[in-house]
């Protein structure tokens, strides 16, 4: 038993391809986790970023600054009433958010966040991700249908449409990077997620500055239809508040709903994840080129522990801000305890052999979560599109445009 | 103007003015003709209200009362006619259409019927509700108890 | 009693049932009266084929509180904070429309520092009230962070509204014959810092909007309605003057103060829900030139006419309209020289623009419908008063 959990140690292979099922549970039972704690975070982050850029607070109230307050409603959501309408068919109204929930978790199985640390490395990854992604549309479809009510139903077929048609888009896209990866000596490419990284780090540039602009367009064209993708402002079309109260989990409450949450969240993190591997090279750090040699890898293997560091000494400061009030005092040791963890957590990563395994991956979070900010700033600032200006965008400009940068693309890399 | 419809229709016609606002007072009969007149030969294009009032001790019960606004003349006149219960009287929606909800709450309100509207039926009140709210003879406390004994089956709202 | 819900809706034709189930292809959806963006309590049934509009139908009355019913068993003066509570937003209008109409019957004129108090609050209100309708209006479109920015601004007003009578919404400002409280000390001071707070604010919102391709994608072309629509369906304000009409009742009919300042009728070419937004927009920016034009032109001077403690109008009627934010608003009053108004009956603007909703939005989207409603800037207190 040892032997087999040490036999994999050794390997510089993913736990699938290494063919140790062991391993492979850990990794998913960590994603599971890190998924899970990345959506909480997330919700924090997206309300308190979108209450600074709104001239308010945002949650103050549950633990210190609102720390806590995903928390208080991952339990409300968990002990809230589970409704079921009398009319709803309800077998498909249960399986609904179970095919969401789990069409955007299975995405994660060949998410690489790093050469190693993926569960496993398919040779035809980005298919992969990109058909079982789109699964979560059958889900939102049978939620709007068998929640049998009007603002679900069109819901529901204004998302379908509209992931259809930007799935198009994307697909080009993605294809054009793919195809970036064949610029090598044996002109080969990959479809797999690890191997596209490796081919930016082989030919020494990220795909967003590769044939520039044809890199940038491209990913511009998926950075767009991602969004339409996970149904995110400005183009939250099937649930847009204001026309369709909720859209398709209009008739959903309690801890389904959650499921739908967690399922819209991780869908965002899941594409963001394959921009990032696409075109900005995945778990490679910044400028290697520019700023190269051991000691700048140093440096830059520094980066996450420090970063970390950086985080508890914001929270230390605010512990020291605190107002000095009875009423205050749980909220200041709880901050304070958050500094503590945060600064544990910095000072693990610096430490020689944790850093060179910890940086890849905190790298490829780094890039991730730039893309989840963008995901609030749009929130925070575009108004919805309708739906026909919705079909209009995905069907007469990113999709030409997509066209157009696969067909240079391939131009350019035929005479290069 | 009203030397002109004078001349037109004789003693169907009064005008008057109080406090510097023009009014006219016109037979029922002569409304339709009256209102289109104003429309068009006078550019009273802008039918600001609709209304009614109940007097309960005159022969002729109800008075309705259009209030119309001139954009070139920027003036306003009223044009008044009274009528008595159960009288119907034409609609003036193919006039101005404003007036289609204005009649449907004049109906709501004082049980005037309109001749000829599209769509005769209580705007504000929901269609079960008995009675009409602004006649005099309404009293406010009557309709409350008789929703709550039948709906909720408790003695009184008040 | 029947239930609202069963009621016939004529014109939509919703009860012909079709033949066979399959062979039905239009939808029936009810967007309210619980609905984020019916601001209140509107019911539309619309009938919508696809994302299409094909017809709608308004049921109203949900906040029928029978205002006009009141005013009969109201003394005049007791009728006064009644009127607060039909546009809730912009309360001060309507009260100075009621107690213009009621010193109109009575013959009396308001002294002239009330008028310019009152111009000065109206016009405040005015601005909250447009404060009010953007960041619904942009809401309602998607853009959430207006709303914000605008309620952020809109307290302001509200503070001075609470130090000059003791109430934030239903103010009840001002009592017939003309305001009862005088300014409190440093008025002036406040409105003017006010003003210079504002403006910077205003093109902040316009900043976030006016050239944003979403929100011009979104309102351009949207709602169209021609000024010969708006004048035979009686529409005013914003709406009229967006469709390229040039009527406001503060220049065509002056009352208070109004025939004292310089300000312009802003208005717009296409009657669309951006040139509406637009002409809102203008129309804050001219309000805050008559706000600073009031405060610096106060006349001393009492602020209350020689008015009888009991108020008991001769025997007449009289309509008093005046140019509240969301357009005509006007008080037909019937008195029978008793201390109560024989029949109060009131032009609600809200009501009456509303009328156009179903010309508006047919042919157009389910989003545009939200578009629209927004952009008529209706308050339920005053559709169903």
């Amino acid at each position: 038993m040892l032997e087999y959990i040490k036999s994999y140690l050794g390997s510089n292979l993913t736990p699938g391809s290494a063919g140790n099922m062991l391993w492979a549970f850990v990794y998913i039972a960590l994603i599971f986790l890190g998924l899970s704690v990345a959506v909480i975070a997330m919700n924090w982050l997206e309300r308190k970023i979108l209450a600074h850029m709104q001239v308010r607070l945002g949650p103050m109230r549950v633990g210190p600054h609102g720390l806590l307050q995903p928390v208080a409603d991952a339990l409300k959501l968990l002990l809230k009433e589970d409704i079921m309408p009398a009319e709803a068919d309800k077998l498909v109204f249960w399986l609904a958010p179970l095919i969401v929930v789990l069409a955007a978790f299975a995405v994660f199985t060949v998410v690489p966040f790093g050469p190693t640390h993926a569960v496993t490395d398919m040779n035809i990854g980005i298919l992969f991700m990109l058909g079982v992604s789109s699964l979560g549309v059958l889900g939102i479809v049978m939620a709007g249908w068998a929640s049998n009510s009007h603002y679900p139903l069109i819901g529901a077929l204004r998302s379908s449409a509209q992931m259809v048609s930007y799935e198009v888009a994307m697909g080009l896209a993605v294809v054009s990077a793919v195809l970036m990866t064949s610029m090598n000596a044996q002109g080969t490419g990959t479809l797999s997620m690890i191997g596209i990284v490796q081919a930016q780090q082989q030919q020494g540039v990220w795909f967003i500055f590769k044939f520039f602009p044809l890199g940038f367009m491209a990913m511009g064209i998926f950075a767009i239809a991602m969004v339409a993708e996970t149904n995110r402002a400005p183009f939250d079309l099937p649930e847009a508040e204001s026309e369709l109260t909720a859209g398709f989990h209009t008739e959903y409450s309690g801890f389904r709903w959650s499921l739908f949450f967690l399922a819209e969240y991780s869908a965002m993190i899941a594409v963001s994840s394959i921009a990032v591997t696409l075109w900005l090279g995945g778990w490679l750090r910044p400028f290697p080129n520019l700023l190269g040699g051991p000691l700048w890898d140093l440096v830059f293997s520094l980066a996450p522990g420090l970063s970390f560091l950086a985080l508890g000494a914001m929270a230390a400061f605010n512990t020291f801000r605190m107002p000095r009030h009875s009423f205050f005092r749980v909220q200041t040791v709880g901050l304070a305890l958050f500094a503590v963890l945060l600064a544990m957590i910095g000072v693990l990563m610096l430490a020689p052999g944790v850093r060179e395994r910890v940086q890849d991956i905190f790298w490829f979070c780094f890039k991730v979560a730039v893309f989840m900010y963008l995901y609030i700033w749009y929130r925070g600032t575009f108004p919805r599109y309708r739906f026909d200006q919705l079909m209009r965008v995905g069907w007469k400009v990113l999709l030409p445009a997509g066209l157009g940068v696969l067909i240079l693309t391939a131009i350019v890399g035929v005479l290069v | 103007m009203v030397a002109k419809f004078k001349g037109q229709y004789g003693t169907g016609l009064e005008s008057w003015t109080y406090l510097g606002q023009n009014y006219l007072i016109v037979d029922r009969a002569l409304i339709p003709d009256i209102l289109m007149l104003l429309r068009d030969g006078e550019q009273f294009d802008y039918c600001v209200d609709l209304t009614a009032a109940h007097y309960p001790t005159r022969e002729k019960q109800f008075e309705v009362i259009w209030i119309l606004y001139s954009f070139e003349r920027n003036e306003r006149v009223r044009v008044k006619t009274s009528i008595a219960e159960g009288d119907s009287i034409p609609t003036a929606v193919g006039i101005w259409p404003t007036a289609n909800w204005l009649e449907r709450e004049v109906y709501d309100m004082f049980g005037i019927q309109f001749a000829g509207h599209p769509d005769m039926k209580r705007i504000l009140l929901p269609d079960g509700w008995k009675g009409h709210p602004l006649r005099k003879d309404y009293g406010i406390l009557q309709q409350d108890q008789e929703w709550v004994q039948i709906n909720l089956g408790i003695e009184s709202g008040q | 009693m029947n239930d609202p819900i069963t009621h016939s809706l004529s014109h939509l034709d919703l009860n012909t049932k079709d033949e066979t189930f399959l062979d039905s292809n239009e939808l029936i959806i009810n967007m309210g009266p619980q609905h984020p963006a019916t601001h209140g309590v509107l019911r539309v049934i619309l009938k919508l084929d696809g994302e299409k509009v094909l017809g709608t139908e308004c049921v109203i009355g949900y906040l029928h509180r029978g205002v006009e019913k009141i005013a009969e068993h109201r003394t005049y003066t007791m009728f006064n904070p009644y009127v607060d509570r039909m546009d809730y937003v912009a309360a001060v209008s309507n009260g100075l429309g009621y107690c213009q109409a009621v010193e109109t019957l009575m013959n009396v004129e308001a002294p002239p520092r009330a008028k310019y108090i009152r111009v000065i609050l109206t016009e405040l209100n005015r601005l909250a009230s447009h404060q009010l309708w953007l960041g619904t209006h942009a809401l309602d479109i998607g853009a959430i962070t207006p709303l914000f920015y605008t309620f952020r601004d809109r307290e302001e007003i509200l503070k001075i509204f609470e130090k000059y009578c003791g109430a934030r919404l239903t103010t009840h400002a001002f009592r017939i014959g003309g305001c009862l409280y005088e300014t409190y000390d440093g008025f002036e001071r406040e409105v003017k810092k006010f003003l210079t707070f504002v403006a910077p604010k205003i093109d902040e919102y316009e900043e976030l909007l006016t050239t944003n391709r979403i929100w011009v994608e979104r309102t351009r072309g949207v709602g169209y309605i021609s000024a010969e629509d708006c004048i035979a369906l009686g529409v005013t304000g914003p709406v009229l003057r967006a469709s390229g009409v040039r009527w406001d009742l503060r220049k065509a009919q002056p009352y208070a103060a109004y025939s004292d300042f310089d300000f312009d009728i802003p208005i717009g070419e296409n009657g669309d829900t951006y040139d509406r937004y637009l002409v809102r927009m203008a129309e804050m920016r001219q309000s805050l030139r008559i706000i600073q034009q009031a405060v610096d032109g106060i006349p001393e001077g009492p602020i209350m006419a020689k008015i009888p403690k009991v108020i008991k109008p001769p025997v007449g009627e009289i309509y008093h309209s005046i140019e509240a934010p969301k357009g005509e608003l006007g008080y037909f009053i019937v008195s029978d020289g008793s201390t109560q108004p024989y029949r109060l009956r009131v032009r609600p603007p809200s009501f009456i623009n509303l009328q156009a909703l179903d010309q508006m939005v047919k042919g157009q989207m389910i989003a545009d419908v939200v578009a629209v409603i927004g952009t008529l800037d209706i308050v339920l207190g005053e559709v169903d008063r």
